[in-house]
C-alpha cells in the first residue's frame, strides 16, 4: 500500500518535472533561429528515440518477465515490414496485432 | 480591413487542418484507450482511489512514465528514486519539446505551454511527420494541426483511465495488451524511415538500446536516442538524406 502523502508528492513533482521537460525548448528558445547542426540533429530525433524507446520493449516484454518471446517479436517484425512498406499505420497496427491474436491462440491450443 | 480579409482566409484553412489532425489521431484510439484503462485497473488494484487514479493521468499526462513510478513506488523505492526514473523515461519530451521549436516556437507563450502539456509520443510524431511532409503552412495551421491530434489522443487517456479506475480488476490480464505500446511505436516507425539517413538513425539507436539497456535510470535509452541522432545527422552530411 502506497502512503497517501507520498503519493501525492509523486504526482504533483512528477507532473511538475515532465512539464519543465516538455516546456524547456519550446518556452526558452522561441522563435529564435537554431544553428544548422542542431536542426541537422533534431530531423532524427524521431527516428532515434522510438527505436530506442521500442527496442527493449520488444526483445525483453514485460509480460513474459523479460524472456524473449517468438511471437511478440514476429509481430513487431512483421509491424514493421507492413508499416515501412505501406506506411500505413493502421495497417500495420492491425498486423501487429493480428500475428499476436494467431500466435496466442496457437500457443493456447498446444 | 487588410487584416480582417487574412483572418477570413486563415480561419477556414486553419480549422480543416485541424480536423485533418483529428482525423490522423483517431486511430491512436485503438491504443490510448486499452492503454489509459490498463493503468486505471493497475493503479486502483495497487490500492489508489479513483480520484488519485484520475489526477495521476490529468497531472502527469505519460503512460510509460505513470507506469514506471506508480511499480516503483510499489517496490518501496525511495520517492527520489521513483522520480529520477520516472522523468528519465520521460527525458525524450525534452528532444520532442526541441525538435517541435522550429515549427511552434513562434507561438505566443501561453500556446506553448498548452503544446507543451499536451506532448506525448503520439501527438508529437504525428504532428513532426505532418509539419516535414508539408513545409508550407503557416505557425497557426501547425498549432491547429497539433490540437487537432491532441483531442482524440489526451481527452480519451482521462477518459479511459477514469473507466479503467472504475472497472477495476474486471479486465483479465490478457497476453498480448501488454504489448499495444510497442506495436502502436512500431506502426509510428516505419513511415518515417524515408531515406538512408533516418534507417541509419534507427538502427544505430536500435542497436545502442539493447546494447545499453542495463546502464541505470533508463539513462540507455537517452545514449541510444543521442547516437542514433548523431549517425543520422552524420550520414544527411554525406548526403544519404535523399
Amino acid at each position: 500500500m502506497i502512503p497517501t502523502s507520498e503519493l501525492w508528492l509523486v504526482i504533483v513533482l512528477l507532473g511538475a518535472g515532465s512539464f519543465l521537460l516538455r516546456f524547456t525548448f519550446l518556452g526558452l528558445v522561441g522563435n529564435r533561429p537554431l544553428p544548422e547542426w542542431l536542426l541537422r540533429h533534431l530531423r532524427y530525433t524521431a527516428v532515434a528515440v522510438l527505436p530506442a524507446l521500442v527496442a527493449p520493449l520488444v526483445v525483453w516484454p514485460q509480460a513474459t518477465d523479460g524472456t524473449p518471446d517468438p511471437v511478440r517479436l514476429a509481430a513487431a517484425l512483421a509491424t514493421l515490414v507492413v508499416a515501412f512498406l505501406t506506411k500505413n499505420i493502421i495497417a500495420a497496427m492491425g498486423t501487429g496485432a493480428g500475428v499476436l491474436l494467431v500466435g496466442g491462440l496457437a500457443g493456447w491450443m498446444g | 480591413m487588410a487584416t480582417d480579409k487574412t483572418v477570413d482566409e486563415i480561419e477556414p484553412a486553419n480549422r480543416a487542418v485541424f480536423w485533418r489532425g483529428f482525423r490522423d489521431g483517431l486511430p491512436f484510439l485503438a491504443i490510448v484507450i486499452p492503454f489509459a484503462m490498463l493503468f486505471g485497473v493497475v493503479a486502483t488494484e495497487a490500492g489508489l482511489n479513483v480520484f488519485e487514479t484520475l489526477s495521476f493521468s490529468v497531472v502527469v499526462i505519460a503512460g510509460a512514465a505513470q507506469f514506471t513510478a506508480l511499480q516503483l513506488m510499489l517496490d518501496n523505492a525511495p520517492v527520489a528514486v521513483v522520480l529520477a526514473s520516472a522523468l528519465a523515461v520521460n527525458m525524450r519530451m525534452a528532444m520532442y519539446s526541441a525538435s517541435l521549436t522550429p515549427h511552434l516556437g513562434a507561438l505566443p507563450v501561453g500556446k506553448r505551454m498548452i503544446t507543451a502539456y499536451f506532448l506525448v509520443d503520439q501527438t508529437y510524431a504525428s504532428s513532426i511527420l505532418f509539419y516535414e511532409k508539408n513545409p508550407q503552412l503557416s505557425v497557426a495551421q501547425k498549432w491547429a494541426y497539433f490540437m487537432g491530434v491532441m483531442t482524440p489522443i489526451c481527452i480519451p487517456w482521462y477518459l479511459a483511465t477514469l473507466a479503467g479506475a472504475w472497472i477495476g480488476e474486471a479486465i483479465p490480464a490478457e497476453a498480448g495488451l501488454d504489448f499495444a505500446v510497442p506495436i502502436a511505436f512500431i506502426a509510428m516507425i516505419g513511415p518515417a524511415l524515408r531515406t538512408p539517413a533516418h534507417r541509419i538513425a534507427a538502427l544505430v539507436s536500435t542497436v545502442l538500446a539493447l546494447a545499453l539497456a542495463g546502464v541505470p535510470w533508463n539513462l540507455g535509452l537517452i545514449l541510444a536516442a543521442i547516437g542514433g541522432m548523431v549517425a543520422g545527422a552524420e550520414a544527411e552530411r554525406r548526403g544519404m538524406a535523399e
